[in-house]
């Protein structure tokens, strides 16, 4: 990313409503990194406040402490054994991200057949419909007999969790492209292969990372998911454990923790997106400086 | 320079060599839900090396389709397009195109939109890079290089698209109402500097329009043409000195009787309906 220097100059010649562009700010991953940072520190003013809130609340014995515990104690459980819970976040995570991963490549590759293939389009996106709209719990027991108690059917339920959002967005998005632009990739002699990677597919990635974001928090909620019909480990299985021997601390950490990661994974993706998409992300600025 | 044949609509077996841009009683069809739809009937054009010629009338009367059909991007139901002699079949490389939007594309650069056009033709990149710099000081984009399309007005992106449209240094320049969306003192400047880079380029081009005062500024001819079934009304030759000053050429005589005539023909073939 070019550090930009000479763009306050205005041009030499007669200028054609060059004004708007006066105030260009610096671009680049780094100005992203620094504006999220900006953009951070209100979400967590928020977190901070409820968790003060639900401190006080547990401090003036408003509520049983077996009812909520305090978030002391809640910290206490999970640093008695900290071992304990590593082992099942990670076991946790890596289902997450495996799915996440495989819906990724699953999604992105149906929906470029879907845009290349008006046939495979109208034959599929009523079946992905289809598949979308039954439960997922009401399936992952079907998983668990067909694949055992091991990672697979985790795996599999957060796939399909994921899996719709990312198509429906790169489908969007690789449909939005300005005809004009495609015409014009004609007339510069580009095939399709060409115009693919250097306009649709850029063009579908401001709505690709949208439907990112969604699945990214699906596929948390689809490995627990997984993990409560069926598993010896993993954050859903310590939940489930916890609540069995009315452990709230435990139920309550696990619940935390699984927030977090979902959380994280979401960050993760947003934090991407600014380094891909650094003149999205500067757009996007634009827009809400205006609104306010 | 304008090879003064006001019969444009000769015979169809002109098989003259040397003309930029032949068009031989074209007609464009369309086939909707509801009817067939003749965009375009018996147009034949013929345009020589180094022309600026302008298209105007009424909206729908099919000049954009014009464009596409010497651009390939369009067939005609009937008749023959040829570009250099030879018969346009498909989408043609040796053309530049600007749209009436720019088609910039978000993610990169006025640079590297520019560029967009030497990567997709494979040209030397040094050689490419070399142009861009000409281009850019010759379009009066210096200081704008590095910014994104949604930093740059609208001038100034349509300044771009055109960029990418001559980086190639096409032998014909085809413009859909390039500056439709611009207001109107961005429009006339955007008009000056476009005549005077058709006078350095030495490229023909074809400059489809809403505005009468851009076809008589811009043009050696302009071509008129009907409402749908759109064909050619009339193809005034703009008696216009070829260094032209743009508020001179505003208040010169030549300049009102051309603007007038094509007035006429347009508000004579509305009213004719």
């Amino acid at each position: 990313m070019a550090a930009q220097s000479t763009i306050e100059q205005p041009e030499r010649t007669a200028p054609a409503g060059a004004t708007a562009s006066a105030t260009r700010r610096p671009g680049g991953a780094g100005a992203g990194l620094l504006r999220f940072a900006r953009n951070t520190w209100r979400p967590a003013a928020v977190l901070a406040a409820i968790l003060v809130v639900w401190w006080l609340v547990t401090a003036a014995d408003l509520v049983k402490p077996y009812l909520v515990p305090s978030p002391g104690t809640t910290l206490d459980v999970v640093l008695a054994q900290p071992g304990y819970f590593a082992h099942h976040t990670w076991i946790t995570t890596y289902e997450t991200v495996l799915g996440f991963a495989i819906a990724i490549v699953v999604g992105v590759l149906s929906a470029v057949v879907m845009v290349y293939s008006p046939t495979v389009e109208k034959s599929l996106y009523p079946l992905l419909l289809f598949a979308q709209v039954i439960p997922k719990i009401a399936i992952a027991p079907l998983f668990i007999v067909w694949l055992g108690f091991g990672l697979s059917p985790k795996v599999v339920v957060a796939v399909l969790m994921a899996f719709f959002p990312i198509v429906i967005s790169t489908v969007t998005g690789m449909k939005s492209i300005d005809p004009e632009m495609l015409q014009l990739s004609a007339t510069m002699g580009a095939g399709p292969a060409q115009t693919f990677r250097k306009i649709r597919f850029p063009a579908a990635l401001p709505h690709l990372f949208a439907g990112l974001k969604v699945a990214a928090t699906m596929a948390v909620t689809g490995a627990v998911v997984g993990e409560f019909v069926g598993a010896n480990e993993g954050l859903g299985y310590v939940i489930l454990q916890a609540n069995g021997n009315l452990d709230t601390p435990t139920l309550f950490a696990g619940l935390i923790i699984m927030s977090l990661l979902g959380v994280l994974l979401f960050v993760v993706v947003e934090l991407l997106e600014y380094l891909v998409l650094p003149w999205q992300a500067s757009r996007r600025t634009d827009a809400t400086t205006t609104t306010l | 320079m304008t090879v003064g044949n006001t019969t444009t609509q000769r015979s169809a077996d002109a098989t003259a060599t040397g003309a930029a841009v032949e068009i031989d009683q074209v007609a464009v069809r369309f086939r909707t839900k509801k009817k067939d739809v003749t965009a375009l009937r018996d147009v034949s054009v013929r345009i020589e090396p180094g022309e600026f010629v302008a298209i105007v009338g009424a909206s729908g009367c099919g000049k954009s389709t014009l464009l596409k059909l010497v651009s390939g991007l369009l067939r005609p139901s009937s008749g023959q397009v040829r570009l250099h002699g030879e018969d346009v079949r498909g989408p043609r490389r040796d053309i530049g195109y600007v749209f009436q939007r720019a088609a910039l594309l978000d993610w990169r650069t006025a640079r590297r939109n520019i560029l967009l056009q030497a990567e997709m033709r494979g040209m030397p990149r040094a050689q490419a890079r070399q142009r861009v710099d000409e281009l850019i000081a010759m379009t009066g984009l210096t200081g704008f290089e590095d910014a994104y399309p949604n930093e740059l007005s609208g001038g100034m992106q349509q300044r771009v698209a055109l960029c990418r449209a001559l980086l190639h240094r096409p032998p014909v320049l085809l413009m859909d109402e390039p500056f439709g969306a611009l207001d109107a003192l961005t429009r006339e400047q955007m008009n000056v500097e476009l005549r005077r880079i058709w006078r350095e380029t030495g490229t023909t081009v074809l400059l489809v329009t809403h505005s009468i005062a851009e076809a008589v500024y811009l043009a050696n001819r302009v071509i008129v043409m009907t409402p749908r079934p759109g064909t050619v009304a009339e193809v005034i030759d703009v008696d216009l000195p070829v260094e032209r000053d743009y508020g001179q050429t505003m208040s010169a005589p030549e300049f009102a009787r051309a603007t007038g005539r094509i007035r006429d023909l347009l508000g004579a073939t509305t009213t004719a309906e």
